[in-house]
């Protein structure tokens, strides 16, 4: 058999996420209006200011058109057709532990390998686990108390920590960010709060696990992370969805702030639900993320991509103080009929700061996988440098790979490079291992893996091993 | 081992193997020469099961099964081994990383328990060293960044660690210096054993000073046309291709 045909036979595959629970749920019927937007801030019992500021995010939202300069096409999406806010009913009593969490929701995570049960967690890294439009629970929350690490829903943040929330919500992202921003400010619902003193180092990983279960509906998540002065923190999320005939939405804000001398890296697994393989359903993954540095601060995203139907975002740094260091870690997989366009914004605006950019696309069967990324060096920013790679590698020849690099640069002492190479997995390289006896399906996940190694090791190292694994699982369907 | 008979082989739509035979059995060397575009490499990539080589007639058996109903992975777990003429490059992908894939996936067919790690460090090690590559290459990129010559000697540390029944060697001779020639010729000849044939695929009689072939076969225009033993070689180098020419029908 061919090596086209061997990877021809590696097309279906399933998504292993792709289970439904079936918990009841308080769903509200889709359609967006102002009386969802309170019956959602009336639900989480929020303050009157947060309010206030939904409403305005709504009315901004009201008069912006969808984006269309992205490398992606879908019919436009009837946004009255999605319910905005759905929750598991036995979440209503607001469970005071584990232990009066529905088992069923518990097992959800254990089957997505998340076990909530603190002794049966991996050591060390604390989850907020979020199931549609709340959070089911927190683990490791009095642990992290000890070194002063608030860790905990964004809802209860908003109660618990109004001056901090209202000092920095919106501060990275404002409610007129663009489109989907603007959506996610009037309507979001839960999402991880996260806070590291001063001259703290977070004693453990952070992660939150979104899960959309519920048909119909949208996740418009918020996290809000806050490294004060000097301390540091390592966050992960981890994103999965049942497998639906119908595309469903997520729109979610992130906003990093990392005060002088704060480092914070956020990593992200995202393996929404991708679709079939002729394209029906799967999520459509509008994401604005964000974060600021300031003085001799730094900010690393590192993100693995390999699900949803449509991936829109730009994880995006503010090199706003001297010294301050963004980078930028990508891989992103696209196969089947998936729809990739991603990158990321590093905006200089303080002396001497520097960032990296690494970027390698995957693109499979009749995908099309974009790299969209800016850098710009403002007046005052003396001393700017900037590095980019972009890779992409191609499996098969129906799919695409594009790179649209926007360099802006307003200092003449900034140094900017920028790489970029497009290769594919080769008949010869297949042959090379297939003659050491290697099996084909083995051997292109091998060499994909090879190829993402640079992001890989950014990762932390129980995720660099599961994004290895999930880039195995995605490419058993990986040339149509 | 190895028993082509009238075999002919198409590449991309084109006739190259017009009828070829050869028998090899446990424990032979065979050299098999000849001028550009004879159908040396083919011969090779056709026993190993390269894409877009194919059989249009005849038979190749090994150990009495037509390699033409195996997939190429199951002919490299049943022992066939090519040393590549030009070896491809997979960034990012370690030697070492490589070589632990290559050797579970044939250990397991033979049913044999794969070495642990640590015995295969040791092994691959041992034979780095044999070929006179440093140890710093089990961890590079499988044939990144490599020269010409650290490809090949490359190539004969995996033959030499994945041990198999038989090996082809296609032009590995070719764009070595002497002293690597030597190198090559050397880890060569510590394989050659009573269960094991080697086919050394030439343009050159140089290689067959250092690892002497029990028979030669000169191929030209997609047949055999003549065979002898380690003598024919000379014979060519003096007398050059067109000599025989004349010979092909």
């Amino acid at each position: 058999m061919s090596n086209q045909a061997e990877l021809d036979k590696l097309v279906r595959s399933e998504y292993s996420a792709g289970f439904t629970t079936s918990v009841e749920s308080d769903t509200l019927p889709p359609g967006l209006n102002e009386g969802v937007i309170r019956f959602i801030s009336e639900k989480k019992g929020e303050p009157d200011w947060v309010l206030e500021w939904r409403l305005a995010a709504y009315k901004k939202w009201l008069e912006m058109k969808t984006p269309t300069w992205a490398h992606i096409h879908h019919p436009p999406i009837d946004f009255n057709e999605v319910s905005y806010y759905s929750a598991p009913r036995s979440m209503a009593d607001k469970p005071q532990s584990l232990d009066e969490v529905d088992p069923e929701l518990l097992r959800t995570y254990e089957k997505l390998g998340i076990p909530l049960h603190e002794q049966e967690m991996l050591a060390g890294v604390a989850v907020d686990a979020v199931f549609d439009s709340v959070s089911v629970a927190t683990t490791f929350r009095s642990k992290l108390k000890e070194s002063g690490v608030i860790f905990c829903p964004l809802s209860e943040a908003v109660h618990e920590y109004p001056e901090l929330i209202k000092k920095y919500l919106g501060s990275v992202v404002p409610q007129g960010d663009n489109y989907y921003a603007a959506l996610n400010s009037a309507v979001f619902s839960d999402g991880s709060f996260v806070y590291i003193p001063k001259g703290v180092r977070c004693p453990m990983e952070l992660s939150t696990y979104f899960r959309i279960n519920e048909a119909k509906t949208g996740q418009f998540e918020r996290t809000l992370i806050i490294a004060d002065e000097g301390s540091h923190v390592s966050y992960l999320e981890g994103c999965t969805a049942p497998q639906r005939d119908e595309n469903q939405l997520h729109a979610a804000v992130v906003e990093l702030i990392a005060l002088p001398g704060a480092t914070i890296k956020y990593s992200t697994v995202q393996n929404w639900y991708p679709g079939d393989a002729e394209g029906r359903g799967g999520i459509y993954n509008f994401v604005t993320k964000r974060g600021v540095c300031h003085d001799n601060a730094k900010i690393s995203w590192t993100q693995v991509e390999t699900g949803s139907a449509i991936t829109w975002k730009y994880p995006s740094v503010i090199l706003r103080g001297d010294n301050s260091i963004g980078e930028f870690y990508s891989v992103a997989l696209t196969r089947n009929r998936q729809q990739a366009d991603t990158g990321t914004k590093m905006i200089h605006l303080g002396k001497n700061t520097k960032s990296t950019i690494i970027s390698k696309g995957i693109s499979a069967g009749r995908s099309e996988n974009a790299y969209r990324g800016l850098v710009r060096i403002s007046p005052r920013a003396e001393n700017a440098r900037n590095f980019t790679q972009c890779d992409s590698l191609l499996i098969g020849d129906q799919c695409g790979a594009h790179t649209f690099p926007y360099i802006e640069s307003r200092n003449p002492s900034a140094t900017l490079e920028h790489e970029a190479t497009t290769s594919k997995v080769s008949d010869d390289q297949l042959f090379l291992c297939r003659q050491r006896g290697i099996d084909p399906e083995k051997a292109v996940s091998m060499i994909v893996n090879g190829f993402c190694k640079e992001v890989f090791k950014e990762l932390p190292m129980e995720f660099a091993v599961e994004a290895g694994k999930l880039l195995e699982v995605s490419l058993e369907g990986s040339v149509g | 081992m190895l028993e082509v008979k009238d075999l002919h082989a198409s590449v991309a739509g084109k006739d190259i193997l017009k009828g070829l035979s050869l028998h090899i059995k446990p424990g032979e060397v065979h050299a098999i020469m000849g001028p550009n575009g004879s159908g040396k490499s083919t011969l090779s990539n056709v026993l190993a099961g390269r894409d877009g080589y194919e059989i249009t007639s005849g038979e190749a058996l090994f150990n009495g099964v037509s390699v033409a109903d195996m997939l190429p992975e199951e002919r490299a777990r049943a022992g066939i081994f090519l040393a590549f003429q030009y070896p491809v490059e997979i960034p990012g992908v370690s030697n070492m990383e490589f070589l632990k894939s290559s050797m579970e996936a044939i250990y397991t067919a033979r049913g044999q328990e794969p070495l642990d790690a640590v015995t295969l460090l040791r092994k691959a090690r041992e034979v780095c060293k044999l070929v006179d590559l440093d140890q710093q290459f089990l961890k590079r990129g499988v044939n990144e960044g490599f020269s010409g010559g650290e490809k090949k000697r490359n190539e004969i540390m995996q033959m030499l660690l994945l041990e198999p029944r038989l090996a082809l060697l296609d032009e590995t001779d070719s764009g070595l210096d002497i002293d690597a020639l030597q190198v090559v010729a050397k880890g060569v000849n510590s394989l050659r054993s009573p269960e094991r044939s080697i086919v050394l695929v030439t343009h050159y009689q140089r290689l067959l000073d250092y690892i002497v072939p029990d028979f030669v076969h000169v191929l030209a225009g997609g047949r055999i046309i003549k065979s002898g033993g380690k003598e024919l070689a000379h014979e060519l180098e003096d007398k050059g291709y067109s000599w025989l020419e004349g010979h092909d029908a």
